[in-house]
């Protein structure tokens, strides 16, 4: 079992929760792991990517190679399309819908999109109206996490444990709205595929 | 969050930068001292939150500077505690009169260096590979390939250090600081009791001493390199196919290995993790292999050492013959590029892509600085202002277009003056906060001094921003540092940065620009982020102590 995935986002939409998440599921399973990620620039609003590696094999690079990613998973539609060359050629596209604009040149939506579904293996998703709508605009990047889920090669359950200990300081609630967030994102994903 | 990944599992998951805070640690450290410069700065965060190292009464902050930082921790080191220092690459630049003297006095609690390389410029403005300096001081250097090396290389660091009486460097690049994998614990080591050296007079480097002290390195070095011949973090690995011998330096050892999922390489393969570079081992893979194959971050530092400079000799291959390019970091594509492999075309870059560069957050209160300082100048010719580095750097971008130089820290001030000096006025300097006590004071001094006509401006936000919003040495001073360098009372102005007064500080800045002399004007306002970290931390004390109260 070896997965390589690439975190996608902007400055400051905490692509890092979601490593987390995954990074402890997979340890707790007795996985190894290895995650570079990006530190510095401290200003928000420039585009920011981590490489997670998880493997029932000792990893050897930090960095993922080019053409080798199994996902990319992108809480923002034209991240994900920046690490496309990091794709392999069966890999997947988990991406959320809600551009971030902060630049004045920012693409027409429907050629983002188009560009997403031309790739075969992808999964597009309004993760901000679906956690809007479990009630915490917070959770999106769990909704974006449980679409992820049925690729990530570790049991449902498990990321439902890592989520519980992640976020046990923060009281009952936070941990059950974040779960509401990741079975809606798994759901999703579940109709998604049989379309 | 990531503070409770470490405290669920077994095995800690550290960064490279935190397996070297938790390595010292454990192996005893009393201080560390740091000026912050990505990628180096969480091994210092890592200390300060660390309730271990709060319980061992360990001395962790922010120094005003790298050089500052590196002389405490000799002081520390003199006392017989151990110490560590971390600087990123261009810092030991700074601290380098210290840096290159601790090698002739030589320690005497365990000292450790460590650098933090930047190769392809993430953030830095240069690339420069910190071996370089742990040769020019002769003395020993470690450079780890993962974050467990990371983490053992440390204890042994220190070992070495005490052993030989000498700081030792480590060296690290961005990769390895800013990734995360699974690090397993030595056993913590009690830290050393106060013990003077043994020779009161090896801390005095007045010629007579130093010339003694100087020759004691140079009789070192055979010491160092049996060390180095000897060591375990210098490992040949045997392999069938002679045609090709490989030596991979720190971390490129792993971007060659992601190129061989089966870990089994046909060719001998030179590990190589610390120096002076091991020369028995070096000699058996040039004698028995028909060409070599350098694989380092950075310069081309052992490609130069080991290749002939008339091009005699066996075929060296690296970032010099052009197998790989001079400049930036390594990764397991080009790595394998090297050795002939061919990779599959990927999908190209979809052409919707965009750049998305870093930017001046919404709001950031340097927006109004330079929309206020930009207005003050439009009857000026372009090309005045000297600027430095922190978040304001990026002032030189649209929309602002706002500065003309960033060259190093505490350079806006000196290079302003200089230009004044020139007889090119108005100059003006736009310095941060904390980059003014780095290296700007000792600037605004000689300013002073030459009474040279220029405007300094402080952004004070009350914070080192850039690198992640560390405490600045320079909250609180700044009025009173700038009256006692000797500028005049009138001519030290504090601003608010915001968009309601900007027709006033627009005036301001107009007024002083044309003021013959030095004048300094300080826009205060606290970084956003900042602001926003330091109100949620006293919400959570009030309510910690509401609860107390109960
Ligand atoms: C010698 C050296 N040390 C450290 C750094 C890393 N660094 C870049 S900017 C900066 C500090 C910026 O702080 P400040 O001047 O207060 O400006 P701000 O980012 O807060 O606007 C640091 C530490 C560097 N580039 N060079
Ligand atoms: S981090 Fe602070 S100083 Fe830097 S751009 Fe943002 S608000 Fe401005």
């Amino acid at each position: 079992m070896k997965k390589d995935i690439i975190l996608a986002g902007v400055g400051g939409q905490g692509i890092l929760s979601i490593a987390a998440v995954i990074g402890m599921a997979a340890i707790d399973n007795g996985l190894y792991m290895k995650q570079a990620e990006v530190h510095g620039m401290s200003q928000r609003g420039g585009d920011v990517h981590s490489d997670l590696r998880i493997s029932d094999r000792e990893i050897a690079s930090d960095l993922i190679p080019e053409g080798k990613a199994d996902m990319i998973i992108s809480v923002e539609p034209m991240e994900s399309l920046r690490y496309v060359p990091m794709l392999a050629p069966d890999g997947w596209i988990i991406t959320n819908i809600n551009p971030y604009v902060n630049i004045t040149n920012y693409p027409d939506m429907d050629d983002i999109l188009k560009e997403i579904k031309s790739i075969p293996n992808h999964i597009a998703l309004d993760a901000n109206k679906m956690a809007d709508e479990i009630g915490s605009k917070k959770s999106a990047n769990m909704v974006i996490l449980g679409a992820a889920s049925l690729f990530l090669g570790l049991k449902y359950e498990h990321l439902e444990n890592a989520i519980a200990k992640l976020f046990k300081n923060k009281g009952v609630d936070v941990i059950e709205i974040n779960l509401k967030a990741l079975a809606a994102g798994k759901i999703f994903a579940d109709n998604y595929n049989k379309n | 969050m990531i503070q409770a990944v470490l405290e669920f599992m077994e095995k800690l998951m550290l960064l490279g930068d935190e397996a070297i805070a938790q390595g010292a640690i454990d192996a005893g450290i009393s201080g560390i001292y740091a000026y912050p410069g990505t990628p180096s700065t969480e091994i210092m965060e890592y200390v300060i939150n660390s309730k271990e190292a709060k319980q061992s009464k360990i001395r962790s902050g922010w120094a005003t500077n790298e050089k500052t930082a590196m002389e405490a921790a000799l002081g520390m080191s003199y006392t017989g505690k151990r110490a560590i220092v971390c600087m990123k690459h261009v810092g030991l630049n700074v601290a380098a009169d210290a840096f290159i003297n601790s090698a002739i006095t030589g320690a005497n609690g365990g000292l450790l260096v460590v650098a933090a390389d930047d190769p392809s410029m993430h953030s830095s403005q240069n690339e420069q590979d910190s071996r370089f300096f742990g040769k020019f001081a002769m003395i020993p250097a470690l450079e780890p390939s993962n974050q467990q090396e990371a983490y053992d290389m440390i204890h042994y660091g220190f070992e070495i250090s005490e052993k030989f009486e000498i700081p030792v460097l480590m060296r690290i690049t961005t990769r390895l600081a800013h990734s995360r994998s699974a690090v397993v614990r030595k056993q913590t080591r009690p830290q050393n009791e106060i013990h003077l050296p043994g020779n009161l007079k090896q801390f005095i480097l007045l010629p007579a001493n130093a010339r003694r002290q100087y020759k004691h390195l140079l009789q070192s070095q055979a010491n160092f390199q049996e060390e180095s011949d000897n060591s375990i973090m210098n490992q040949y690995i045997d392999g069938p196919d002679k045609k090709l011998g490989i030596v991979a330096c720190g971390i490129s050892f792993n971007y060659l290995m992601e190129n061989f999922p089966d870990k089994k390489i046909p060719y001998p393969v030179l590990k190589l993790g610390q120096y002076p570079i091991t020369r028995p081992k070096m000699k058996k893979l040039y004698d028995e292999c028909d060409e070599i194959l350098v694989l380092e971050e950075g310069y081309p530092i052992i490609e130069e050492l080991i290749g002939s400079f008339f091009g005699l000799g066996k075929t060296i291959k690296g970032r010099l013959d052009g197998t790989i390019s001079r400049d930036g970091e390594l990764n397991p594509n080009i790595v394998g590029k090297s050795l002939g492999m061919e990779f599959a075309q990927t999908r190209p870059l979809p052409s919707v892509v965009t750049g998305r560069p870093p930017k001046l957050c919404k709001g950031c209160p340097h927006i109004y600085s330079y929309n206020a300082l930009n207005e003050a100048l439009t009857n000026y010719s372009k090309g005045r202002v000297f600027s430095d580095i922190g978040c304001y750097t990026l002032g030189a971008l649209e929309p602002f277009d706002a500065i003309n130089t960033c060259v190093d820290m505490g350079a806006s001030i000196t290079m302003a003056k200089g230009a004044a000096d020139a007889g090119y006025k108005p100059a003006i300097s736009v310095i941060g906060d904390s980059t003014f006590t780095h290296s700007g004071m000792t600037g605004l001094l000689d300013a002073v001094n030459d009474n040279s006509s220029i405007t300094v401006v402080i952004l004070d936000n009350a914070t080192v921003a850039m690198t992640g919003g560390q405490k600045s040495s320079a909250t609180g001073k700044l009025e009173k540092i700038c009256e006692a360098i000797g500028v005049h009372k009138d001519h030290i102005i504090v601003m608010n940065p915001s968009p309601k007064y900007h027709e006033e500080n627009m005036k301001v800045f107009k007024k002083e620009i044309e003021y013959e002399g030095v004048s300094v004007i300080i826009p205060r306002r606290e970084c956003l982020h900042t602001a926003a970290r330091r109100i949620k931390e006293e919400k959570k004390k009030k309510e910690l102590e509401k609860i107390k109260s109960e």
